[in-house]
C-alpha cells in the first residue's frame, strides 16, 4: 500500500472560480461584500437603508440569494439600482458558480460596490468563497450574545460584525459587551459596528466603513490563484 | 446542512486525483476537516456513505482527520492548539499570536494499491 499526500482543497473548483471573480472585481475596482447572517437578522433591511442613503448616482448592485421567492429582490429594486435574485431552490448557501451566473450581463466596470446577500444561515455560507473582498456577518440583538462562540467559523472568516436592531436593546436580555467580547475571542482583529436599521442609528458609521474599505481595495493588488 | 454538497465535491476532487493513478486502486481517502471549516464531520461521513452508494467509490474507506485551530506566537515562535478561544501563547504569555491553521477542508492523502490495477472507469462516481 502506498500513501500519497495530496493537500488538495475539496472545494478547489469553487475556489478557482472565486479567484477569477475576485481578480475581475479587483481589475474593475469593485468592492464586493458577502453579507451573511441568520434568517431575520436584517440583511435585506440593512441593504435597503444603505441603498437609500447612497444616493442615485452611486454605482452599486446587489445579488440576493434565497431558497425560494424573489421577495428580497422586489424590496431592493425600489431603490433604482441593479438587483438580481438568485433562487437556490433548496441549497442553503450561494457558491461561486451562482455568482458568476448571477452577474451575467452586468458590466463590472459600471460598479464601485457589489453586495451579495447570502442565504440566511450562519453555517453553510461560511465554507464557500464567492470571490468577495470581505465577508460581513450581521448579528441582531434578538439573537444570543453567544452566537460567535456557537458558530465560530463565520465569525472567524468575517472582517466585520454588524450588530443590528440596537434600538431593541432595552427590551431584550442581550449583553452587547459580551457579544463583542465573544466575537473578538474568535476573531481578535474583527471590526464591529452597532446599528439600528429602524432608527438609523449607526448607519453613518457603516457608510464610513464601506467608503474606507473600498479605498483599501483600490490599493491592494489581487492575484487570481 | 451543506455536507451533501461537500461530499459530492469530495468525489469530484477524488475523481480528478484518481486520474494520476491509472494502474492503482484507491483503497483509502484521508480528509482533513478544520475546526473552522464550517463542516460537521459526522454529517459529512453520513453524506459520503450515501453519495458513494452504487458508484465505484463504494468500497473506499474515508478517514476524516479533525484539524484543531492553531496559532503561532510572533514573539517566541511557538505553535499551539487554541482551546476555549484562548489565543495567548501558553509558552511566553504573549497576546500577539497569529492564526496558523484549522480552517482546512482538504483531501489530505490517498492510499493506493499499486499492485492491483483497476480497469478503466471501475473507480468513478458513475452509477453502476
Amino acid at each position: 500500500m502506498n500513501r500519497v499526500g495530496l493537500e488538495r482543497k475539496v472545494l478547489s473548483e469553487n475556489d478557482r472560480l472565486a479567484g477569477q471573480l475576485r481578480a475581475q472585481m479587483a481589475e474593475n475596482d469593485v468592492l464586493c461584500l458577502n453579507l451573511i447572517s441568520s434568517p431575520g437578522a436584517g440583511k435585506t433591511t440593512l441593504l435597503e437603508r444603505t441603498l437609500d442613503r447612497l444616493g442615485a448616482d452611486a454605482r452599486v448592485a446587489v445579488l440576493t440569494g434565497d431558497i425560494q421567492t424573489d421577495n428580497d429582490a422586489a424590496r431592493l429594486k425600489r431603490y433604482g439600482f441593479p438587483v438580481r435574485q438568485i433562487t437556490t431552490g433548496g441549497t442553503c448557501h450561494l457558491d461561486a458558480r451562482m455568482i458568476e451566473r448571477g452577474l451575467a450581463d452586468w458590466r463590472l466596470a459600471d460598479l464601485d460596490l457589489l453586495f451579495i446577500e447570502n442565504v440566511g444561515n450562519l453555517v453553510c455560507p461560511s465554507s464557500y468563497d464567492l470571490g468577495e473582498a470581505a465577508k460581513v456577518v450581521i448579528l441582531s440583538v434578538t439573537e444570543g450574545e453567544d452566537k460567535p462562540l456557537k458558530y465560530p467559523s463565520i465569525f472567524f472568516k468575517s472582517e466585520l460584525m454588524v450588530i443590528n436592531k440596537t434600538d431593541l436593546l432595552p427590551y431584550v436580555p442581550f449583553d452587547l459587551a459580551a457579544a463583542e467580547r465573544n466575537a473578538r475571542s474568535v476573531h481578535p482583529a474583527m471590526d464591529i459596528l452597532r446599528v439600528s436599521c429602524s432608527t438609523g442609528g449607526g448607519l453613518d458609521d457603516w457608510l464610513v466603513w464601506l467608503r474606507e474599505r473600498r479605498q483599501r481595495t483600490l490599493h491592494t493588488p489581487v492575484s487570481a490563484d | 446542512m451543506h455536507e451533501m454538497a461537500i461530499a459530492l465535491s469530495v468525489l469530484d476532487a477524488l475523481e480528478k486525483e484518481a486520474g494520476r493513478f491509472p494502474n492503482g486502486r484507491i483503497e483509502k481517502v484521508g480528509l482533513r476537516v478544520g475546526e473552522l471549516a464550517g463542516v460537521d464531520s459526522g454529517a459529512l461521513r453520513f453524506c459520503l456513505e450515501a453519495a458513494v452508494r452504487g458508484t465505484g467509490w463504494e468500497p473506499v474507506i474515508f478517514e476524516i482527520e479533525p484539524s484543531p485551530r492553531r496559532h503561532r506566537c510572533e514573539r517566541c515562535g511557538r505553535t499551539f492548539v487554541v482551546t476555549d478561544y484562548k489565543t495567548n501563547c501558553p509558552g511566553c504569555g504573549d497576546g500577539g499570536t497569529v492564526f496558523a491553521g484549522g480552517d482546512e477542508l482538504e483531501l489530505a492523502y490517498l492510499e493506493v494499491d499499486q499492485n492491483e490495477p483497476c480497469g478503466a472507469g471501475t473507480q468513478s462516481s458513475e452509477r453502476k
